[in-house]
C-alpha cells in the first residue's frame, strides 16, 4: 500500500507494522467485519418477519396455521443450531440446483445422484461455475442469511407469542368497549403494548445472534474469526511478513470487538426500552 | 415489428450467453493452510506449489480455472456435492479416498511422514501422545499404532499442541514440517524415524467427471515428460529431485 512496502524484509518497526497491517490479507480481514455487520443488519428484518409470522400462526383460529406455527417453533428450537446451519444451506442449494436442472436440462440423460456424486448440468449450477468469485460469495452469504433467519425467527416467534399473551386482558377489553374492531385493537393496543414484554427476549436474541456470527465460516463465508485464525497462524519465511503464532493477539482483538458491539447494543436496547415503557401499565412504566 | 426484432435480439444474446457458459470454468478446491503445497499469501490469494502447478495444468489442458478454499475436514464432501471440481490440497492417494472420489496419477511423489517434537525430546515422543490433522493418512496411522492420537482441524493447531505440551509430537508430511522446523529457530526438531505411509499426492476429481480427469491426466503426463514438473518440485521443495 505504501511505497516503502515493496521489500518488507528491509524495513522494521513502525514501517513494518504499517505495511503488515495494510497488506491484501489484512484488507480481507477488515472487509470481513463489514460482512459480519451487514449479515447482522440484514437478518434482523427477516428474523422479525419469521417471528411475527410464527407467533401469529400460533395464535390463529385456523387449526393448520396453528400446527404450522407450533411445529416451526418447537422443531427449529429443538434442533442444535450447528446441525441446522449445516442442513439448511446445503438442502436449499441442492434443491435450487435440482429445480434449475429440471427446467434447463430436461434432456439430460444421466441421473443427478451418481453414487456419491451430486451432478447437475453446467447451466443449472447455482451460481454458475463461470461466475466471478464475488457472486459465489454473495450467494453463500444469502444462504447464510436465510439459515440464520429461520433459526432465530423460531426463537423470536416464541418470544413474540409470549409477549402477545402477556398484554393485560383489561386493555384489550377496554378497546372493545370503546367500539374498536378486532384489527384496530390489535394495531393500536395489543401490538404497541406487546413490545415492552418482547424486548428483553428479543435483545437476548440479538446478543446471541452477534455471538453466533462466527458460525458463518461453517457456511463457507470467510468471516472475522476465519481471517483472525489465518492471519494469526505462524508464518514461515515463505511469506513476506514472517512471524510466530500470533493467534492470541488476533483473538484478543476480536474479544474487544465483540464486547464493544454487545456493549453498544445493550445501551441501545436500554434506550428503546425506556422509551417504550413510558406510560405503560407496567412497573417500569410508572416511573 | 421492432418489438419482434428486440425479442429476437434478446434471444440471440441469451443464446450466446449460454455458449459462453459452455466454455467451462473449472473451480479448483484447496485448503490454503499447508505450505508449501498450498497457502494463502500476504495478498490474500492462494499460493504455493499446487497453485503454480494447477495453473500450468489448466493452461496445458486449455481450461479456465479459478481457485477456492475450503476446510480440510469437508473438502471431499464439498467436491462430491459440486461446490468445486477438483481438489489439489496435498492429498495422498489412498484406497479409502479412492472409493469416494477419483484421483489423477500423482504429481508429487510419496513423501515420508516425520515426527516433530520440542527440541531435546528423544524418540519416545513418537510413542506417547501424537498430534495429527483430522482425516489425514497420518491420523489414521497413529490411530492404528500404540501411540495415542489427538486430532486437530488444521496443521497450525497440531504444531501449537506440541509447543504447549498438549501432545508429545506431531506426525505430518516431511515437506510441510520442514518449513515449520526451519522457521522455529531451534525450538522444534525432527525426532524418531520417518515412516512411509500412503501413496503420492494426486488431484482429486468426482468419479462421474471422467472427462475432466483425463484432461488433467494428459496435462500431468506432458509435464512429467518434458521435465517441467521436476523443475517445479525442485523450486518449491528446496531442490528435491522427484525423478519423474
Amino acid at each position: 500500500m505504501f511505497e516503502y512496502c515493496t521489500d518488507p524484509k528491509l524495513i522494521e518497526g513502525f514501517q513494518w507494522w504499517s505495511c503488515y497491517l495494510s497488506n491484501g490479507k489484512h484488507m480481507s480481514f477488515y472487509f470481513s467485519f463489514l460482512v459480519v455487520l451487514s449479515l447482522l443488519a440484514l437478518t434482523v428484518p427477516f428474523i422479525l418477519l419469521f417471528g411475527f409470522t410464527g407467533a401469529l400462526a400460533r395464535r390463529s383460529t385456523f387449526a393448520p396455521f396453528r400446527w404450522f406455527g407450533t411445529i416451526y417453533t418447537s422443531m427449529v428450537r429443538g434442533v442444535p443450531d450447528i446441525i441446522f446451519f449445516l442442513f439448511v444451506p446445503i438442502a436449499m442449494d441442492q434443491g435450487i440446483e435440482v429445480i434449475r436442472h429440471k427446467i434447463k436440462c430436461s434432456d439430460w440423460p444421466e441421473p443427478i445422484r451418481q453414487g456419491n456424486d451430486f451432478v447437475v448440468c453446467t447451466a443449472a449450477k447455482m451460481p454458475l461455475s463461470s461466475s466471478a468469485q464475488w457472486v459465489h460469495e454473495t450467494y453463500g452469504f444469502m444462504l447464510a442469511t436465510i439459515a440464520f433467519a429461520i433459526v432465530f425467527g423460531a426463537f423470536a416467534a416464541n418470544t413474540i407469542h409470549g409477549a402477545l399473551g402477556a398484554v393485560p386482558k383489561g386493555q384489550l377489553e377496554t378497546g372493545a368497549a370503546f367500539g374498536m374492531s378486532t384489527g384496530q385493537i390489535f394495531r393500536r393496543i395489543h401490538l404497541p403494548q406487546m413490545w415492552v414484554y418482547a424486548l428483553p427476549g428479543l435483545s437476548n436474541l440479538w446478543m446471541i445472534l452477534i455471538k453466533a456470527s462466527p458460525l458463518l465460516f461453517l457456511l463457507g463465508v470467510e468471516d472475522i474469526v476465519y481471517w483472525a485464525r489465518e492471519l494469526g497462524g505462524s508464518k514461515t519465511a515463505r511469506f513476506a511478513y514472517p512471524h510466530g503464532d500470533w493467534r492470541l493477539g488476533y483473538f484478543l482483538f476480536l474479544l474487544v470487538f465483540y464486547l464493544f458491539l454487545t456493549w453498544l447494543s445493550e445501551k441501545f436496547f436500554d434506550r428503546i426500552m425506556h422509551k417504550l415503557s413510558r406510560g405503560q401499565n407496567t412497573a417500569a412504566g410508572m416511573s | 415489428m421492432t418489438f419482434t426484432k428486440l425479442l429476437a435480439g434478446a434471444a440471440l444474446v441469451a443464446l450466446s450467453a449460454t455458449s459462453v457458459i459452455a466454455a467451462d470454468t473449472v473451480r479448483m478446491g484447496t485448503e490454503g493452510a499447508y505450505a508449501p503445497y498450498n497457502f494463502i499469501n500476504d495478498k490474500g490469494e492462494v499460493d504455493g506449489y499446487e497453485r503454480e502447478l494447477g495453473d500450468e495444468l489448466c493452461k496445458r489442458a486449455s481450461l479456465d480455472c479459478t481457485w477456492v478454499t475450503n476446510d480440510w475436514d469437508s473438502i471431499i464432501p464439498n467436491l462430491v456435492s459440486g461446490n468445486y471440481d477438483t481438489i489439489m490440497a496435498g492429498m495422498s492417494i489412498t484406497a479409502e479416498r479412492d472409493e469416494v472420489i477419483d484421483f489423477t496419477s500423482e504429481y508429487f511423489p510419496s513423501d515420508p511422514s516425520s515426527y516433530v517434537a520440542l527440541a531435546g525430546a528423544d524418540a519416545s515422543a513418537t510413542k506417547g501422545t501424537v498430534a495429527a490433522q483430522t482425516a489425514t493418512i497420518q491420523a489414521a496411522f497413529v490411530a492404528e499404532s500404540d501411540a495415542t492420537v489427538v486430532e486437530f482441524a488444521t496443521m497450525e493447531d497440531t504444531i501449537a499442541a506440541v509447543r504447549n505440551g498438549e501432545a508429545d509430537s506431531v506426525l505430518a508430511d516431511h515437506a510441510a514440517l520442514k518449513d515449520i522446523v526451519d522457521a522455529s529457530g531451534g525450538a522444534l526438531a525432527f525426532v524418531g524415524e520417518d515412516v512411509s505411509i500412503g501413496g503420492g499426492v494426486g488431484m482429486g476429481v468426482r468419479e462421474s467427471d471422467k472427462e475432466l480427469r483425463d484432461k488433467f491426466e494428459a496435462a500431468i503426463a506432458s509435464m512429467k515428460a518434458d521435465g517441467s514438473l521436476n523443475a517445479m518440485i525442485a523450486k518449491w521443495f528446496d531442490g528435491r529431485k522427484a525423478g519423474y
